[in-house]
């Protein structure tokens, strides 16, 4: 196992290499310049914006000098935002963003596992097709369209929770709902065709005629057969919630890095585009590999040694 | 020679079906066996005709209501102001006294072509990048899905803004954008395909025969895959669909005054204390759509793969 992570561990890094160096590309290929939106600025001020960013310079050796002090943790200064580095702005911005994607991912398997599990075990009675159709609503009602729903009934007819804004718990429920329904949904079909995948095979036979009762057979082998695709789904599903919640702190006015990320691409802000892609990246990337451990842990025919 | 590919497809062994005694004398593809049990699943029907219906109205009721009604999706009327839905305006008008039922007909319809358009060109891309890889074998084959590996890594919403803000905020350059990174899924489920598929029999007479590989990955291979190619396309509608009104709603897709349902949902999201219906139609409309799109999918999948039901 050790040997195993040490291997994934020491091929992450040519990968990262790619990436950084596929996303400078993308980012600084780009027609346009973090300069060019604003209206005449003479060249000589022009110059000394360039020069203090390092922009003069020929495109190679400004990618070493970023990855360089990407190894010390230097992301960079802000173009748009010139008073604050990179580094203050994801600071501010990310655990945002990371706690709306926690309680929607809780809230996702919470929904989705038992829902999950009541149309498994329950198969084709009205409860599985009560909660299969329930998911497949699910799925189709995007986060914008739900989103202000839940803010219209919950907020401004019911008065049970603000509307919009950050402070404290009550902040993060409906955004964390409006984030996390359509991959409870997701979860709920998984859930459910992982245990119908094994509900007929020998070990649940074999579990059923040693004597354990059902309630053993479903919650220690059952459902360890139903969670194997959902946990090979939770990878690109934390991911898209991340990425998705650009919307969802639309919505809500939530001061997460979304509406940074959406920004500064348009407005060609170097340093900022490639501080949040690469976070997220570097992100994902070790969120696979937790995954794989996790999936290893989970199925008894994976053996990493 | 004659293509093998439409006989094995037909006698292809993990495909098994309720044949009949009739079905066995005639002989059933995998195509009409996949028909039959698509029309068996009648919400699956309903739903396809529900898109068709939706689509034929996206199509024809602009011009239509532009003829009897004299509604336009672009001409402001600011002294007619927002009105509630009634007779005249089923859907109501929105804040600039347009006809929100044009507009939401006029968002459907770009909707619709940008998530067909996208899926279509996310289908081709990921099929013949997989099914090239897979061919290829040994080092090319890793180069070519580590690609893949790597571009999975990078979240994928943020390629995708970046493509738009480099590319411009044009339609045609919205569906290319997304095309070009949707296609991930369906490269690995191709090469997944034709892994299995190139050690078999037919293959190795094709081979034989002197077939140049390009001709066997067109003509034979590619061919074999498209059961799973379509099953992922016509799940990659709806999630394009989403994307592009996820863009819109940004403000990033479609640009004002042309409407898209994810910038009218935008628009309705802001005034909807005041203005219910602004939301309420656009969002209904969506999804309604998303959901027979799903449906429709679910039941083209079970129909091609009954392995894959769940």
């Amino acid at each position: 196992m050790t040997r195993y992570l040490l291997r994934r561990l020491v091929e992450l890094v040519p990968t990262a290499l790619v990436i950084i160096a596929a996303s400078f590309a993308l980012v600084r290929l780009a027609p346009g310049s973090p300069f060019s939106s604003e209206k005449e600025i003479p060249p000589e001020i022009r110059q000394q914006l360039e020069a203090k960013y390092g922009f003069d310079r020929p495109l190679p050796e400004q990618f070493v000098r970023y990855v360089g002090n990407l190894l010390r943790g230097d992301l960079g200064l802000s173009t748009k935002y010139p008073q604050r580095t990179v580094n203050e702005i994801i600071a501010a911005g990310f655990p945002v963003t990371l706690s709306l994607a926690a309680v929607a991912l809780v809230w996702s398997l919470l929904v989705g596992i038992t829902a999950g599990i009541i149309g498994a075990v329950r198969q084709n009675t009205a409860w599985d097709h009560a909660a299969m159709t329930t998911a497949l609503v699910g799925i189709s009602v995007p986060s914008f369209v739900l989103g202000p729903l839940l803010v219209l009934v919950v907020s401004l007819r019911l008065h049970l929770l603000p509307p919009a804004g950050w402070g404290d718990w009550r902040h993060l429920i409906l955004p964390g709902l409006t984030l996390g329904t359509i991959y409870a949904a997701s979860i709920a079909r998984l859930t459910r065709g992982g245990m119908l995948e094994v509900i007929r095979s020998d070990f649940i036979r074999t579990a059923r005629a040693k004597g354990l009762s059902e309630r053993l057979v479903i919650w220690r082998h059952m459902l360890r057969g139903g969670l194997l695709p959902v946990v090979s789904y939770l990878g690109p599903a934390i991911a898209s919630m991340l990425t998705g919640s650009v919307v969802v702190e639309k919505i809500f006015n939530v001061p997460g890095i979304g509406p940074y990320f959406v920004d500064a691409a348009f407005n060609r802000d170097y340093f900022l585009v490639m501080g949040i892609v690469l976070l997220y990246a570097f992100f994902l990337l070790l969120l696979n590999l937790v995954v794989d451990v996790l999936y290893g842990l989970l199925d008894p025919r994976i053996d990493y040694s | 020679m004659t293509n093998p590919a439409t006989s094995t497809a037909a006698s292809e062994p993990r495909r098994p079906s309720a044949t009949t005694a009739a079905d066995l004398v005639a002989g059933t593809s995998l195509w009409q066996d996949a028909w039959r049990r698509l029309r068996k699943n009648s919400m699956a029907v309903a739903s396809g005709l529900f898109i068709l219906l939706v689509g034929l109205v996206c199509l024809v009721g602009p011009p239509l209501l532009a003829a009897t009604c004299g509604y336009d999706a672009q001409t402001q009327d600011l002294a007619y102001g927002p009105q509630p839905p009634s007779w005249q305006h089923p859907f109501g008008t929105d804040f600039y006294g347009r006809d929100l039922l044009v507009r939401v007909l006029v968002g459907g319809r770009v909707s619709l072509s940008v998530g067909l358009l996208a899926a279509l060109l996310a289908a081709t891309i990921g099929t013949v990048y997989g099914a090239v890889a897979s061919y290829a074998g040994g080092l090319v084959d890793t180069l070519m899905m580590r690609v893949v590996d790597i571009l999975y890594a990078l979240p994928y919403m943020f390629l995708v803004i970046i493509l738009v803000t480099i590319l411009g905020k044009s339609l045609l350059l919205l569906f290319l954008a997304l095309g070009a990174v949707g296609w991930l899924l369906t490269a690995r489920v191709v090469r997944g395909q034709v892994m299995s598929l190139k050690e078999q029999d037919f293959v190795l007479a094709a081979r034989s025969l002197g077939t140049p590989g390009r001709d066997i990955v067109l003509r034979h291979l590619i061919p074999n895959t498209l059961g799973p190619v379509i099953v992922t396309f016509t799940l990659t509608v709806p999630a394009m669909i989403l994307q592009e009104a996820f863009l819109s709603f940004l403000g990033l897709g479609v640009q004002p005054p042309q409407p898209s349902l994810g910038s009218l949902i935008n628009d309705g999201a802001n005034q909807m204390l005041v203005f219910w219906w602004t939301l309420v139609f656009p969002g209904g409309v969506m999804t309604l759509l998303l959901f027979a799109l799903n449906f429709l999918g679910d039941g083209v999948r079970d129909a091609l793969d009954p392995r894959m039901r769940t």
